[in-house]
């Protein structure tokens, strides 16, 4: 196997009783690359990222992780992995403040031999914050304000700003802007372009072609549980993805399984 | 973005643009009630032109009534203790209903620990155990009653993280299960005649003493340590805190845990005060902490809240109480008007907060 791979799956099945909901998925992630997963609503994407971060257990299959065979018990696991999820639903908490956020559940502390009333490094962590806002181009008038008074495109950019501060090895983002307005989405879609020119791996599901088409290397497409096609963004388009989600077409290499 | 005064300018840390915090209301709450009652002494006929808080026939020390403002605060520092353990577990978006038993149980059990073997020259009569439980040193009924409070913390802990029972009904259980306990310890007999050291613990200003001590270590705790931290965290979102790696079980039982040895140290003090413990100690003490947590500022749903808040609250309650005996209303008035000013209190903090959002 080459070195390049961020993530390798193999033959990823998930059944629910009966229902084949994800058959026999090969995906390839390369290092620095952004691939869009799309695909109609019960196509399987949500499926496919959900055993990859152990939110559920795979029925078969494998699953590398920079050539390391894995196997997440949850989706904390993964995240101690470095596989950053970003959720439609965020996982903030709206009484933190924005670093209280960043740094929940790996607080940098002083005086560790306190235990659980170690004290927190707050001069640190807001500086980190600071420098992580400013990489990833997110503005937030004040990071002393408590998350429940921001629109949502801050909490989203919040959500996402976290995965940038850790330099995950891989960080998915399942649907960011589905609940945002214009501007917000836009304001997204930067935070993703600075993270593919810092070479940070990203797989996006999306239903929005044309933040597909103007983010991403790749578009990977699933139809059925199955993948259909694997495309190159500098040789496909718009029509050509939709023939491939709705089935009017199926790439050669992928006929017997479709 | 729909809110413009939050502007899309740069990136700034700013504290003077941190919102106005919920303290500074209750102290400002604090303050008119006190003219209030002010006013009242000043005004009403049959008051004489009494003052509430001055002391204007006695020049020779501070022109405060120092008499009231000490009885204002004794009277509220014991359930006071209670209330930093219960704001606590409230910020979890639990609830503590076991603390007032809780202080009976300790009180009875920690008193058997601190018996003197003599009173005036003759056998303790109120004697639990035998003679190997005279005269101890004072730590030994200390650490008894704390470690006592821990047990049923954890306990209690364990029930709502570990077996999911909501924290009302889990903690309601325990509420009548320490109130047994008290009754039978000594089969519903008060223990008395604790050593002199013991009752030190809660003579004269000490309560207050402990009060101040123990607000000022978990103010700091709430706002410095990975502990405070994490449990405005829980109470915020509990899920977040979980993906975001934090033990929330475990977390749990330590805020239970550390609410009940905070109840179980009230119980030490007030047996220590009265130099006596009796089985029917604290009624209504775990209501009127979750009250003062309540004025202080604290969501029920969790997240939100401080112990500045809590204390500033058990300051409001002990003005209130002081106040209505100051302008003569009766006993069963007084339980009507606080009940209201719970109420008032919980319905402006709330109508403040939709504003605000």
């Amino acid at each position: 196997m080459s070195d390049d791979f961020v993530l390798k799956t193999e033959d990823l099945t998930k059944h629910y009783g009966g229902v084949h909901a994800l058959e026999g998925a090969n995906f390839e992630l390369r290092k620095g690359e952004h691939v869009a997963i799309m695909g109609d609503n019960g196509a399987g994407k949500s499926t496919f990222v959900r055993q990859i971060t152990g939110v559920e257990q795979r029925t078969r299959g494998k699953v590398w992780l920079y050539n390391e065979d894995v196997h997440f018990a949850g989706p904390l696991e993964a995240r101690e992995h470095g596989v950053e999820t970003v959720f439609q639903t965020l996982a903030l908490a709206d009484d933190l403040d924005v670093p209280d956020n960043l740094f929940l559940g790996r607080e940098r502390t002083f005086a560790d031999w306190l235990g659980p009333f170690r004290l927190l490094d707050y001069k640190s962590m807001r500086q980190s914050t600071i420098d992580a806002l400013n990489r990833t181009g997110v503005k937030i008038p004040n990071i002393r304000n408590t998350i429940r008074n921001m629109s949502g495109g801050q909490r989203q950019c919040v959500a996402i700003a976290r995965t940038a501060t850790f330099h995950s090895k891989l960080t998915i983002m399942d649907e960011p802007t589905a609940a945002l307005g214009v501007q917000e989405t836009a304001q997204v879609e930067n935070i993703i372009r600075t993270l593919k020119e810092e070479g940070e791996p990203l797989i996006l599901i999306s239903h929005n072609m044309r933040q597909v088409m103007d983010l991403v290397d790749r578009i990977v497409v699933f139809r059925r549980g199955r993948i259909c096609a694997n495309l190159k963004k500098e040789e496909t388009n718009g029509e050509d993805v939709v023939a491939y989600i709705t089935g009017a077409k199926t790439q050669p290499e992928y006929e017997e399984v479709a | 973005m729909a809110d413009t005064s939050q502007g899309t300018g740069g990136l700034t840390f700013d504290k003077s643009k941190r919102s106005w915090p919920n303290e500074l209301n209750i102290l400002l709450a604090l303050v008119i009630i006190i003219v209030i009652f002010e006013i009242i002494g000043q005004t009403a006929p049959y008051m004489r032109g009494q003052s509430f808080l001055f002391d204007t026939r006695d020049r020779f020390d501070s022109i405060f009534n120092e008499a009231r403002l000490q009885i204002i605060i004794l009277q509220v520092a014991i359930i006071g203790i209670i209330a930093l353990g219960v704001t606590q577990v409230i910020i979890t978006a639990g609830i503590d209903l076991s603390s007032g038993p809780l202080v009976a149980a300790t009180a009875m059990i920690a008193m058997s620990f601190a018996q003197t073997e003599l009173v005036n020259g003759n056998p303790n009569p109120k004697a639990i155990f035998g003679l190997w439980a005279m005269d101890l040193p004072v730590i030994v009924p200390v650490v008894v009653g704390v470690a006592f409070g821990a047990v049923i913390g954890a306990v209690n802990g364990t029930f709502v993280a570990f077996l999911r029972i909501p924290p009302f009904i889990a903690t309601l259980g325990m509420f009548l299960i320490c109130r047994g306990i008290a009754l039978w310890w000594s089969n519903g007999q008060p223990v008395s005649f604790p050593t002199e050291s013991y009752k030190f613990i809660g003579s004269g200003m000490m309560p207050v003493v402990w009060f101040v001590i123990l607000a000022t270590i978990f103010q700091l705790i709430m706002s410095f340590t990975v502990y405070g931290k994490h449990t405005y965290a829980i109470g915020s979102n509990e899920e977040a805190a979980r993906m975001s790696g934090i033990n929330v079980k475990r977390h749990k039982v330590l805020v239970y845990m550390i609410a009940s040895m905070l109840a179980a140290f009230a119980g030490v003090v007030l047996s220590s005060k009265g130099a006596t413990a009796q089985a029917g100690m604290g009624e209504f003490y775990e209501l009127f902490a979750i009250a003062m947590a309540v004025i202080g500022g604290i969501s029920l749903t969790g997240g939100r809240g401080s112990i500045i808040g809590t204390v500033l609250g058990a300051m409001v309650i002990g003005v209130i109480r002081s106040g209505f005996t100051y302008v003569k209303l009766d006993g069963s008035y007084q339980l009507m008007a606080m009940g209201g000013i719970i109420i008032a209190a919980v319905v402006l903090d709330q109508y403040r907060q939709r504003n605000k959002a």
